[in-house]
């Protein structure tokens, strides 16, 4: 479904990018780990259009994205909740799953979405009318997943959603992270938290200082001693 | 005269003014909110906008579509500057994009000066006779332009709050001044929502234009910058990129203006634009991002 072919970006002279090269099929929920730095958010930029690589070949469903505009992205199905969740704060809820649905027209179809995120969320059906940014840190993430959902995406990039959160509150966004996979979604998901996110995932990636150092199914890499050593605390 | 006589007078002469300088800043205020651009060709929309009506009105055409096809040339002429010159230099460094305003500016100012001619010509023909008639109540004088710059202005107001409150590209318009990286993201449409700004501030300059040209009695290719230079003190004011900042900022500025004038000694009364700038440094002291403004955002 996606595939990035030796794809490299650069900000200025640093090289925040080697040659990555990755894939995610139809269906998968795949993660991408690493440490702080690593690269992991550039390339999450660099699929959503925001960022353009300086090489290599992103490609969506067979079409090269490489040079497509965020917006041209969005319209062919693939939608992220960024890093540090950016939800428009002088925004109300309402606002922004709104805007989430960006491109789409199909209203019998927004509003049977908007249901279920409601029930994937609850509490952000509580808070429509308020302004994003009086929202806790959780509701924020949460409210960033919906409105990246909202859009009806075939493939879903999720980065960092646990990050700053409560532990309750991160078994939720997981949870729901499941339950979007298990309705037939396609995911990549960017975690720190390499131990969840390798609980959900079926595969994944290891990034390091902006290359690949080590692919494999989840199963595989919770068990890899250097793994375990470097990102799982074992 | 009586002190709530002439106090009531000058509110009204204030609200006045405080409406010309908030239609001008509106959109001043909107292009700067999105991306980070000082329009200085904005004032000049005004002023374009003036000449389109004078031009009208030599054809014989009758006020109210007059205003309407003013208002449509104003917008257009707005997305044609957006078009043509800070397109290309969209994202460039804050001082490229105030340049390239700058000389849009003066490009357009020099072609109407000539093309045209640097001499006033007389707004008499556009303003219908009724604009000067003046009702007397309790001793207060109100004409009817000065009631219809105030209508107007609040009708204005409430066609753009609806706008940017249930219309897709208004809110669009609003998440882009706030956050460009999650803009990007939901996938909102850049270039549309920079025309409709553009278009949106262009039209409502124009309708600024005819009011104040209404008042003057003349227009000339160099009207816009006055009125240009004070809504950007009354968008600095109120807090730059606000909406709600640029109309209060161009009320507190309106009436700052015209109570010095009534108030300070004949002789200090001709400087009032200097005691106008001089409470916009006091403003910037005590609140630098301006009184509802918050701090540095992202730019497109």
């Amino acid at each position: 479904m996606l595939e990035l072919q030796s794809v490299s970006v650069s900000y200025g002279s640093i090289r925040a990018l080697r040659e990555v090269s990755l894939s995610v099929r139809e269906g998968e929920l795949v993660t991408l780990i690493g440490s702080n730095g690593a690269g992991k958010s550039t390339c999450l930029l660099a699929i959503s259009g925001v960022l353009h690589p300086q090489r290599g070949r992103i490609l969506y469903q067979g079409e090269d994205i490489t040079r497509a505009s965020p917006f041209e992205i969005v319209r062919r199905g693939i939608s992220q909740s960024p890093e540090g969740r950016h939800v428009f704060a002088r925004l109300t809820v309402a606002e922004n799953l709104t805007l989430g649905a960006g491109p789409r027209r199909d209203r019998a179809g927004i509003e049977r979405d908007r249901r279920w995120i409601f029930e994937l969320f609850p509490v952000l059906q509580e808070r429509l009318g308020q302004l994003a940014g009086t929202l806790s840190g959780g509701e924020q993430q949460m409210l960033a997943m919906a409105r990246a959902l909202m859009s009806r995406p075939k493939l879903l990039l999720l980065d960092e959603p646990s990050l700053g959160l409560a532990p309750l509150m991160v078994q939720t966004i997981f949870e729901v992270t499941r339950k979007v996979r298990a309705e037939g979604g396609t995911i990549l998901l960017v975690e720190q938290n390499a131990r969840q996110a390798l609980e959900v995932a079926d595969r994944g990636y290891v990034l390091e200082t902006g290359q690949i150092i080590l692919e494999g199914s989840a199963h595989e890499l919770k068990h890899d001693e250097g793994v375990e050593k470097a990102y799982l605390g074992g | 005269m009586p002190i709530l006589q002439y106090l009531a007078q000058q509110t009204i002469n204030a609200l006045c003014l405080g409406s010309i300088y908030a239609l001008v800043a509106i959109g001043l205020a909107m292009v700067f909110g999105i991306l980070r651009l000082i329009n200085f060709a904005h004032g000049d929309m005004m002023m374009v906008a003036c000449y389109v009506a004078f031009f009208l009105a030599a054809t014989g055409l009758s006020f109210a579509p007059l205003v309407v096809l003013t208002i449509v040339a104003a917008a257009l002429l707005g997305i044609l500057t957006e078009r043509v010159a800070y397109r290309p230099v969209r994202g460039a460094p804050d001082v490229v994009m105030l340049l390239t305003s700058l000389a849009v500016s003066i490009f357009i100012e020099n072609v109407f000066i000539m093309v045209i001619s640097p001499v006033p010509r007389s707004f008499r023909a556009v303003s219908p006779p009724f604009f000067d008639t003046v009702h007397k109540w309790a001793g207060v004088s109100i004409s009817n332009i000065n009631l219809i710059t105030i209508v107007a202005t609040l009708v204005l107001f409430i066609l753009l709050l609806i706008f940017v409150t249930r219309t897709r590209v208004g809110v669009s318009m609003r998440a882009l001044s706030e956050d460009l990286l999650a803009a990007n993201l939901v996938g909102i449409n850049l270039d549309r929502v920079i025309i409709a700004a553009f278009a949106v501030g262009s039209a409502m300059a124009g309708v600024a234009g005819i009011l104040w040209a209404a008042r003057l009695g003349k227009i000339d290719p160099l009207m816009g910058f006055i009125p240009l230079l004070k809504a950007f003190v009354a968008a600095v004011i109120g807090g730059f990129g606000s909406l709600a900042g640029a109309v209060l900022g161009a009320y507190v500025l309106g009436f700052a203006e015209i109570f010095l004038i009534g108030f300070l000694p004949p002789v200090l009364s001709s400087y009032r634009d200097a005691f106008v700038f001089l409470l916009l440094i006091l403003v910037l002291l005590v609140r630098p991002h301006g009184i509802l403004g918050s701090s540095e955002r992202e730019k497109v």
